[in-house]
């Protein structure tokens, strides 16, 4: 022990200055801020630049020092990335919308109802069944994508927006998130004088569950939004060359051939990155949130 | 018979005061018990069977008929072969040259790519755990790359990977490396491929990873902070010799995640190739990764038995890897046992 040791137990709670302290506790001093700034550049800067291309001519892309403050051509390549003839963008924004909501108002409403019934009623079998969806949980599934073509080219999906949606309509991830969350915070008494009062099981699920985990939907709902939106592998092996690709498959569209423009490509790229922004930007305290509490439980 | 069937449902709380009344209430009573009983057990496995049905069929089928497929002659050109090929696949595998190489790819942007990503998320967590002026916006923020399209943002690092008029060489000009006299080259070589792959990686996933070790970092009991002043711990050896093995678990965790994800990269190798859609991961394979060969062997070669195979010694792989990563990182992350 060295003298500078207040002596133990310290009467008043009194904290030792400076060393000791609990990082939490510790003021951030201007290092820590110069470096999370690097980071936070680090971090916006290609997007940033993403922007700029987008809104460059080609001129842009072909000179020493790069260009770093936006053009004025931003409509002039969003035009042209519409007009294309065999990339069928706009179509492709619309496809990703739609995708992306199904399988996330799907995830939401299959995964709460299941998350429910493992967290708060009883039945046979439970216990097994609910190991099994947390052992799913770290099966990567990109490895079942060559039998998945095969099954949905048996079903005659292959090429439609079906094909993209139905392996997404429900995560292990979306039942376990959602049992964590309904076992801390839905009590178990509720469930059950709404019970006594002749509530359904579902009647209890809709007025009781539905309106204690909003949160989680919201955090559950902006991750699957979010990872659907942004997924490439399996749309482009099953959309590629149909006219109804998700704008990601487009973006690689547009990015193919012997000569590519880049101000094009990053202004698709631009368009379709721009909803994600927009949601980081007013959900963002929910996505934190839920990547945090993820870890913890997990 | 309705009277017993309903006896033992009707000695529940919830029927018991509804007794002794009318007859016409007393079949309503009946139904409704059936309808009670019903509810109490079979509703649970109505409330999960749509998850259980989806996920058996569209992910877990596919994953075990992919054993199938892999013992089978399956080429889209060619549907006259005989039905079964037996371990033809599997053995041709280990003399396939493509496969060593994609492996030997996936391994070298993996180690550049998970092996920074975590310790820098171990610093960036490490300095988010400060108290810290607009604390939620420092959280956002490092998100950024995290929402944003792994398609899009390989785009743009595609554009600050060029050779000429790149953006990451003419920042490493300004520190004098290579520069416009001699510019390097990031798609001829397989180190520079692999750097220029880990690169967006890492871009990716850093705030992700500093996000989950803050929080583990957050629920540090404070006072082991305090015990630790007795040794005059620095911020620094703080951060290594508390809070990393305070937080063993997450960093498991993310080791494991990284992994998992690390060795099925496919978006980043596949769009960093200016013919993306030859699958070849540059001219001579320099950055093709297994993912990006099942797809190459799968749905440009056709051979969907031969892809099937791939992707089983890829999941025995990733078993084995990530096994190996436990252990390594629990021993350098301090772990008791």
């Amino acid at each position: 022990m060295s003298a500078v040791a207040p002596p133990r137990p310290a009467p008043a709670r009194r904290r030792p200055r400076l060393m000791g302290r609990a990082p939490q506790e510790t003021q951030a001093g201007l290092w820590t801020y110069l470096f999370l700034a690097l980071t936070m550049l680090f971090a916006a800067f290609p997007l940033y630049w993403m922007f700029v291309i987008a809104t460059s001519d080609d001129e842009a892309l072909a000179k020493l020092p790069p260009a770093i403050v936006p053009g004025d051509r931003f409509m002039t390549n969003v035009d042209e990335v519409f007009s294309l003839q065999d990339v069928y963008f706009a179509a492709s924004l619309v496809n990703s919308v739609i995708v992306a909501t199904v399988v996330t108002a799907s995830v939401l409403f299959f995964c709460s109802l299941a998350g429910f019934a493992f967290a708060k009623l009883r039945f046979k079998g439970s216990n097994a069944l609910m190991l099994f969806v947390v052992l799913t949980l770290t099966v990567p599934n990109q490895l079942g994508i060559v039998a998945l073509y095969i099954v949905m080219g048996k079903l005659g999906w292959n090429g439609t927006l079906l094909a993209v949606i139905a392996p997404g309509l429900v995560t292990a991830f979306g039942v376990f998130y959602m049992r964590q969350f309904i076992v801390n915070t839905v009590p178990d008494e509720l469930v059950e004088s709404a019970r006594m009062d002749g509530a359904t099981t579902m009647r209890v699920y809709a007025n009781i569950v539905l309106p204690a985990i909003r949160p989680a939907l919201a955090v559950l709902g902006l991750l699957t939004f979010v990872a659907t939106w942004n997924d490439f592998q399996w749309p482009l092996i099953t959309l590629s060359g149909t006219d109804f690709p998700t704008s990601m498959v487009a973006i690689s569209d547009l990015a193919s051939g012997n000569y590519v423009i880049y101000r094009r490509v990053l202004a698709g790229a631009f368009i379709a990155t721009v909803p994600l922004l927009v949601m980081l930007f007013i959900g963002g305290r929910q996505i934190v949130r839920g990547i945090m509490e993820g870890a913890v439980k997990s | 018979m309705s009277t017993t069937r309903a006896a033992p449902a009707s000695s529940s709380r919830r029927a018991a005061p509804e007794r002794g009344r009318s007859g016409g209430d007393d079949r309503r009573l009946t139904w409704r018990n059936r309808l009670y009983r019903f509810d109490m057990r079979y509703m649970p496995y109505l409330m999960i069977a749509p998850f259980f049905l989806l996920f058996v069929v569209f992910g877990l089928f596919p994953l075990l008929f992919n054993a199938v497929v892999s013992l089978r002659n399956y080429r889209l050109d060619d549907p006259t072969l005989p039905y079964w090929a037996g371990v033809e696949n599997f053995s041709r595998l280990f003399g396939d040259e493509d496969f060593w190489n994609a492996l030997y790819n996936t391994f070298g942007i993996f180690l550049l790519s998970s092996v920074p990503q975590l310790l820098l998320a171990l610093v960036v967590a490490s300095l988010l755990n400060r108290k810290l002026r607009a604390q939620t916006w420092w959280r956002v923020g490092v998100l950024l790359p995290y929402v944003t399209p792994i398609v899009a943002s390989t785009m743009v690092f595609s554009v600050f990977f060029s050779r000429d008029f790149g953006m990451a060489n003419w920042v490493l000009g300004l520190f004098g490396l290579g520069g416009a006299d001699d510019p390097i080259d990031w798609r001829a070589d397989k180190l520079h491929s692999w750097i220029a792959i880990a690169t967006m990686v890492n871009w990716k996933w850093i705030g992700y990873n500093a996000l989950l070790y803050l929080a583990a970092m957050q629920s540090i009991p404070r006072d082991v902070y305090e015990a630790a002043a007795i040794d005059g711990a620095g911020p620094w050896k703080q951060l290594w010799r508390i809070t990393v093995p305070m937080i063993q678990p997450v960093v498991l965790f993310t080791v494991i995640l990284s992994t998992i994800g690390g060795l099925q990269l496919f978006t980043e190798p596949m769009l960093f190739d200016p013919n993306a859609q030859a699958a070849t991961g540059g001219p001579n394979g320099e950055w093709q990764t297994i993912a990006q060969l099942i797809y190459k062997v799968g749905w440009k070669d056709l051979n969907l038995g031969y892809a099937a195979a791939m992707s089983w010694a890829l999941f025995l792989i990733i078993l084995i890897v990530a096994g190996v990563n436990y252990l390594v990182t629990n021993r350098l992350s301090g772990g008791r046992k």
